[in-house]
């Protein structure tokens, strides 16, 4: 018996067809993999899955019987659960509020019964890994946490199938296992889940089968154990992957000539911030890459936007080439030579509103201009260079960012921080949402900036992209550096050990 | 749904929020020059022009704030405020009327601005105190008198003509053409519309926000006391409680049915000119059809609400 079924569905948008006669089968207790390139339609199907789009043709059938959900309401009434990317509840309620919302708990005056609706949800919640007062603002926890919760909340519509849409993209390692836990008690519990990831590792763990979409259309469905690695990623990318074969995961090339003697191009010492940052020093040399390694909540990124000036410090110099930052802003930053890729390519990264043209130009206006008038002929020659080195793929330098596929919006935000001419590039989750080729592709530019002599700063959370990708790495825990890894020392192994080290010893290994 | 509905619906949908409103009014002129007598008389096109320059001027100033995500209830107030100090300065001369008028506005920019960008409080209640206390402070100023204004110079600038078309529309034309300038040619204009459209990454682009935002709002304040002097200049008296008195809404109105989105990031100068036009041809239209004044502020609603829900369309997308 199937569960949930769709049935040479197609759907198309002006310009795009998005899913080509495409079928998909979930059975009771299957936990299946939905994997593709970004644009490959699996967003689309999840739309159809769940109600926010009508297919153009096709047919949905939902426990043997044809259905058709005119919203995301009817669906998930129906017992077809979302939990997308971004984590959607309400961040100024309490998590409590929030796993109930709609459901509360009435005493017999009909008013919500508090003091049952927060037992429950802490008894609920406790399940999940999270034990937070669940009085607190949802904004106020962490986004794994977040996460946690609107799980909870979508296994306790009485679900009958869950769509986790990469749920694993902001979670800590343990994290991770706790949501595996859960996953394996749906499971048990015959629910069905579709699992949207970009992380081999974590759909060889969990999953049973496996649908690769590429182009809107189905490549392959079927059982994952028998299907190797290589072959999932060459279907998806449809293209022979012998570049993923050298050197392990990544395209980053090795080792960087940096010259071990040089001066450090960016000094960073005793960067301290209330609760956040305690005592953060570490230097980067030109031509080299320095990893910041480290659980989500470490202090990565908060370090990182310190550096830009982006992040208030109570502590601390910054110095670039030996001069001193002094009270650090952005302004002040960009000035210097620092260049920031923020992690949250939407909120902090591009504008989404304007054109590819637009947002490469945004940060060297000034240079592209006379008594603050702009020459365009000044920004197209900049555009035109830096469209064609990253290979940003638009239909024109006008076409608004925000139409953009994933890959294609960090290659311009990528663009954006190169057009100041930096000396230092910091890179928060570079790789991070797009698609492999892309992946690739940035992968390689960070090598050939470093070649040029760019001292960067890499945080990823994915540990292959960090140690391929850097010549040492310094290991940071709740604020603090507790670990470097320099020359041989750099490998996932050492990595792993360096913040199991640094893990408090009342916490279990997980 | 036809093929052909497909393929045409979406090309509607973004064409109609960007050029609904110059349709608008070529049906209206179209309505007008058939059923309304005397209408194409240049006397009356002088009428309606003259009437709507002070409203598209505060309309410029808006539309360049609602680009930063903001809004400037102020405007009113600082009409106000340059009104109530016109005769005040008048005996130095009328330039220094005028730059008294003006810094005027610069100063309540300035507040405005520094309220919004540094303080970070949110520019409706930044603005509301001007909006509240600018009014009350230009009608002390002005002892809560009408003042006659019998000065050459000014009354020149409100009735004068050049080359046959009135001083004013020349002066708003001239402003129109230099704020869309800026807005499309200049460093400000284009980091205006990044900050607009995600401020949090033009700051990280090293893009000094604060002063982008200050300077958006003195832009806008002083464009509301050009406004206000131009009023003086027009009516030949200064009355600073009636002065701009709810222009901020004529002006808002104005923006957004020229298909400016109140989200920012993105302006559209000739749109909020146009809206203007269209909301005085409207009025105009009704009056000459012997339909009272707030039969014309019912269709103005229309109006809004058909610009409100066709920009609402592109932003689902």
């Amino acid at each position: 018996m199937t569960l949930l079924e769709v049935a040479g569905v197609s759907k198309s948008f002006p310009g795009v067809r998005a899913l080509d006669d495409v079928s998909f089968t979930l059975r009771p207790g299957e936990v299946h993999a939905l994997v593709g390139e970004n644009g490959a339609g699996k967003s689309t199907l999840i739309k159809v899955l769940t109600g926010v789009y009508r297919p153009d043709s096709g047919e949905l059938r939902y426990r043997g019987e044809p259905v058709s959900f005119a919203a995301p309401m009817d669906a998930q009434r129906a017992g077809i659960s979302t939990i997308y990317q971004e984590v959607n509840l309400v961040p100024l309620m309490s998590v409590a509020q929030n796993l109930f919302l709609g459901r509360e708990p009435r005493n017999r005056l009909g008013l919500v019964d508090r003091g049952r609706m927060e037992r429950e949800a802490r008894d609920i919640l406790a399940d999940y890994g999270v034990t937070t007062d669940v009085r607190r603002r949802l904004g106020a926890l962490p986004l794994g946490a977040q996460q946690m919760v609107a799980l909870a909340r979508a296994v306790m519509i009485d679900a009958q199938v869950v769509i986790m849409d990469e749920p694993t993209s902001s979670l800590e390692p343990r994290e991770v296992q706790t949501l595996f836990g859960v996953i394996r008690r749906l499971h048990a519990r015959g629910i069905g889940i579709v699992y949207v990831s970009h992380r081999m590792d974590e759909l060889y763990e969990i999953c049973d089968a496996v649908t690769i979409l590429r182009d809107g259309r189905l490549v392959h469905t079927g059982e994952l154990a028998g299907l190797e690695r290589i072959e999932l990623v060459s279907m998806m990318l449809g293209r022979e992957m012998s570049p993923a074969r050298r050197q392990g995961f990544t395209a980053f090339a090795g080792d960087h000539d940096a010259d071990d003697t040089a001066p450090p191009i960016l000094a960073v010492t005793g960067l301290t911030s209330r609760n956040r940052l305690h005592d953060v020093s570490f230097d980067v040399r030109p031509g080299e890459v320095v990893g910041l390694g480290g659980l989500l909540g470490a202090g990565r990124s908060e370090t990182i936007k310190a550096i830009g000036g982006a992040y208030p410090i109570d502590g601390g110099t910054i110095r670039v080439d030996g001069e001193d930052l002094g009270r650090p802003s952005t302004v002040r930053a960009v000035a210097a030579g620092i260049a920031v890729q923020p992690e949250d390519r939407k909120a902090e990264g591009i504008v989404a509103g304007l054109s590819v043209r637009d947002n490469i130009a945004l940060a060297v206006l000034p240079r592209m201009s006379r008594l603050g008038i702009v020459s365009e002929a000044r920004i197209d020659a900049i555009v035109q260079r830096y469209m064609t080195r990253l290979r940003i793929k638009a239909s024109s330098p006008g076409q608004l960012v925000g139409d953009l596929s994933g890959g294609n919006q960090q290659k311009v935000l990528l663009a954006r921080l190169l057009a100041t001419d930096p000396k230092i590039l910091l890179l928060d989750e570079p790789t991070r949402g797009i698609d492999v080729g892309a992946k690739a592709e940035v992968q390689s530019l960070i090598d050939e900036l470093a070649g040029e002599g760019l001292g960067v700063v890499l945080v990823s959370s994915d540990a292959e992209e960090l140690v391929e990708g850097a010549d040492r790495v310094v290991v940071l825990r709740d604020g603090a550096v507790v670990g470097h890894l320099t020359g041989d020392r750099v490998t996932t192994e050492d990595l792993m050990a360096g913040i199991a080290a640094a893990a408090a010893p009342s916490e279990d290994p997980a | 749904m036809t093929p052909l509905a497909l393929a045409t619906r979406p090309a509607v949908r973004s064409w109609l929020p960007d050029y609904g409103v110059y349709l608008a009014i070529a049906l209206l002129i179209l309505y007008n020059v058939a059923f309304t007598p005397y209408f194409l008389e240049w006397s009356n096109l002088r009428i309606q022009l003259v009437q709507v320059a002070p409203i598209v001027i505060v309309a410029l100033g808006m539309a360049l704030v609602i680009g930063t995500e903001g809004i400037d209830l102020s405007v009113g107030s600082v009409m106000a405020l340059a009104a109530a100090l016109i005769p005040l300065y008048l005996g130095y001369g009328v330039a220094a009327a005028i730059v008294v008028s003006l810094l005027a506005g610069v100063v309540v920019g300035l507040v405005n601005g520094v309220l919004v960008a540094r303080v970070g409080l949110q520019p409706i209640v930044a603005t509301l105190a001007v909006f509240v206390g600018g009014r009350g402070l230009a009608v002390v100023i002005s002892d809560g008198q009408l003042k006659e204004i019998r000065n050459p110079g000014l009354i020149n600038l409100g009735s004068g003509d050049l080359l046959g078309v009135p001083v004013l529309v020349w002066i708003t034309a001239v402003l129109a053409g230099v704020v869309a300038f800026v807005l499309r040619r200049t460093v400000f204009g284009r980091r205006l519309l990044a900050v607009g459209g995600n401020r949090r990454a033009t700051e990280l682009a090293g893009v000094p926000v604060a002063r982008v935002l200050i300077t958006v709002y003195v832009a806008c304040a002083v464009l509301a006391s050009i406004a206000g002097l131009l009023s003086v200049a027009r009516i030949q008296s200064s009355d600073a409680s009636a002065v701009g008195l709810l222009i901020e809404l004529s002006a808002i109105t104005a923006v957004v049915v020229g298909g400016t989105p109140l989200t920012g990031g993105r302006v559209r100068i000739l749109g909020t000119v146009a809206g203007a036009l269209l909301m005085q041809l409207v009025t105009a239209t009704m009056i000459k059809h012997d339909l009272g004044p707030s039969t014309a502020e019912m269709a103005q609603a229309v109006i809004i609400l058909v610009a409100v829900y066709v920009a609402r369309e592109r932003k689902t997308r």
